[in-house]
């Protein structure tokens, strides 16, 4: 949260395509935005809205080809990602930037020992002897809340629950201190009570280490126990940018209405039909023309067929990509 | 609405798998005790939701219902057709009057059957269709019936996204007319945007058909929304039972408590004043369930009884039932 330095990472016109048989997926379509030191920043939106694509583009993780970088910068400490080399990269995932994804039984290899996934990580960035690196696995897993931690370095992934796999994977991401936490929809496959010790452990890490985290999801009731900032994406644009309290006490993009009106919530009686949104996300093999909600929106008008609104100010540190000011049509449709 | 006539009534039904040991002389090792005992009825036309997390046994409990598996133990009652452990019932029947929605609109769809295959299957396997012409229109009404244009009957599931094929599935379960759908997560899978879309289509046809639906969900938000009635499982048994508004505003179970403080709010101020329940631990393994109450191991206010009294089911006021020691008799 502090705002007078230079952000941490700063992404600038990034465009990421792939060219597959069937034609060029139009994934990310020119996103901008900065993120903080120490700041929470989560990144929402439904599958295929480029959320995923825009984070693995940022750590060099896009495979090349079929994936393409078109455009973009990426600045993180004065170094531009997208130009790094592969080398220059395998440093800094894991040293500087770490990330945690979303199935936790996936991205662990289930023939290793959890004690040599961890201790492999610190022994390649931080050169430590085998000893002193499985000391300080221990500590890592004590840390995110595992218990008898040393008498478990032995056992595989299978040997742990959803949510104990999501410790370790966080352990793993935290071993180098990164500067930069990326989770990518880290709770999606656990259920709620796991979620919130999940969470609850993030929020704890972030206090203590000081971390700066992006956060993707696609879980709107997440954000807001979580987030300083949110982005909204849809369609591998980003359509509206705002502080966590503005953006739901006062969403301004009809698709970011459209999402919250769409939720139900579970601490209030039912008093109207879930607002539905017509139609299905658009096909990202067709080259985005005019506003890509379009077809979609409740709001819209000619000009929104023929040209893709920027993204623009509003108010302080809110931004959004309309056309329409929805904030004068509709009042109290929520 | 609970004064009307239960369309179904679950009395002690009990689902165990058995675990057996070995690689060649298989020995059965113990059972999986996946539904243990749970008993609740539906009234007609209305909504029950039965919610739990992963492994408590509530996807077992709804196929147990339409004897996709068979009982255990229990006896299930649809439309005044019984089912009980050890008797022949008219199966055919039974499964005419009852439907499923499930969870996967991947996995539940055969890829190489055409859309008017899947949906005419339980036409064809009940006989109600006289012509080709006849199950054409039929499948064409269906298909309709839950927003799907009928010039989409030749195709393939692979062509349709998440939320259509959760429409074919719809269709499909809607074809013979049955009285009650056991809904198995029908949305889970889809994107909030289409979520919306098909729990409103649900509730279209519930109004227009009269139908009775059980409800299986672990999004406890959308279950307050769409349900009238509300089940809270544990471990395969069911802990709490209310109607949705005393439920969520009055929880009496401790597991229920922290299970709804869990449930994310979108809304940043709301979220940050509100004490959150954080279980530890995870839920213990069905096979070896805890002695006395189930959730004792996790439980916050439980007393030593717990470790050993099995809690009774006791209504605790009209309609609202829970079983646990320490809030019925402290």
């Amino acid at each position: 949260m502090n705002n007078n330095s230079a952000p941490l990472l700063q992404v600038e016109n990034l465009r990421t395509h792939f060219h597959i048989p069937e034609g060029t997926v139009f994934a990310v379509n020119g996103i901008s935005f900065n993120i903080n030191e120490g700041e929470t920043l989560a990144v929402v939106g439904e599958s295929g809205c480029g959320k995923s694509v825009t984070m693995l583009s940022i750590l060099g993780l896009i495979p090349i080809p079929p994936g393409e970088i078109v455009t973009g910068k990426a600045i993180f400490r004065d170094k531009d990602l997208i130009k790094l080399s592969e080398s220059e990269f395998e440093h800094l995932r894991g040293d500087e930037v770490a990330m945690v994804f979303q199935d936790p039984m996936t991205s662990l290899n289930p023939v290793l020992t959890i004690g040599k996934q961890i201790t492999e990580t610190l022994r390649t960035h931080l050169g430590l002897t085998q000893d002193a690196a499985e000391q300080r696995a221990v500590e890592l897993l004590e840390r995110v809340g595992i218990p008898e931690a040393a008498s478990r370095l032995g056992n595989y992934p299978h040997q742990f629950s959803g949510g104990m796999r999501q410790r370790v994977m966080i352990a793993i991401a935290l071993s180098c201190n990164p500067s930069l936490l990326i989770a990518d929809e880290p709770t999606t496959a656990l259920d709620v009570t796991i979620q919130a010790q999940i969470v609850e452990l993030v929020l704890h890490l972030r206090e203590q280490l000081h971390m700066t985290i992006i956060w993707i999801t696609h879980d709107l009731g997440v954000v807001a126990g979580l987030a300083d900032r949110v982005i909204v994406m849809y369609a591998g644009f980003i359509v509206e940018e705002a502080h966590v309290d503005d953006l739901y006490e006062n969403p301004r993009h009809p698709y970011t209405l459209a999402l919250l009106g769409a939720l139900p919530r579970v601490d209030r009686r039912r008093d109207h039909r879930l607002n539905s949104i017509p139609g299905a996300p658009p096909n990202l093999l067709v080259e985005p023309q005019g506003c890509p909600f379009a077809p979609r929106c409740t709001y819209v008008i000619d000009r929104c067929w023929a040209e893709n609104p920027t993204l623009v100010p509003i108010a302080p540190e809110h931004k959004m990509a309309c056309w329409v000011d929805t904030s004068t049509i509709m009042t109290g449709s929520r | 609405m609970a004064e009307a006539q239960p369309l179904v009534v679950v009395e002690n039904l009990k689902k165990y798998f058995p675990v057996s040991s070995g690689l060649v002389f298989q020995k059965k090792a113990g059972s999986v005790k996946a539904v243990d005992g749970i008993s609740f009825s539906i009234a007609k036309g209305e909504t029950l939701g039965l919610v739990g997390e992963s492994g408590c046994g509530k996807t077992t409990a709804g196929r147990t219902i339409l004897n996709l598996y068979p009982p255990t133990a229990g006896k299930i009652t649809i439309d005044d057709q019984e089912l009980s452990t050890g008797s022949k019932p008219d199966l055919k029947e039974f499964r005419r009057k009852t439907a499923m929605i499930f969870q996967d609109p991947y996995a539940s769809l055969n890829p190489r059957w055409t859309v008017s295959a899947i949906v005419s299957e339980p036409l064809r396997v009940h006989k109600l269709f006289k012509s080709e012409k006849e199950r054409t229109e039929r499948v064409n009404h269906l298909l309709n019936l839950v927003g799907l244009s009928s010039r989409l009957i030749n195709r393939f599931p692979h062509e349709f996204s998440g939320g259509q094929r959760q429409r074919i599935g719809v269709a499909r379960a809607l074809a013979s007319d049955p009285l009650f759908i056991v809904c198995d997560e029908p949305i889970s899978a889809l994107d909030v945007s289409i979520q919306a879309q098909v729990v409103n289509l649900l509730e279209d046809l519930q109004d227009q058909f009269g139908l009775t639906y059980l409800f299986i969900a672990h999004d406890l938000s959308m279950v307050r929304h769409i349900c009238d009635r509300v089940a809270v499982m544990y471990l395969g048994v069911i802990v709490e039972l209310a109607e949705r508004n005393e439920l969520y505003e009055n929880p009496l179970h401790p597991y229920s408590q922290a299970l709804l403080s869990a449930v994310p709010i979108p809304d940043p101020k709301r979220d940050r004043e509100r004490r959150r329940i954080i279980l530890s631990g995870d839920v213990p393994s069905p096979i070896n369930p805890p002695s006395g109450c189930r959730f004792h191991p996790r439980c916050q206010v439980g007393t030593e009884r717990c470790n050993s009294d099995d809690p009774q089911w006791n209504e605790a006021s009209p309609g609202h039932w829970i079983a646990c020691n320490a809030i019925t008799n402290p």
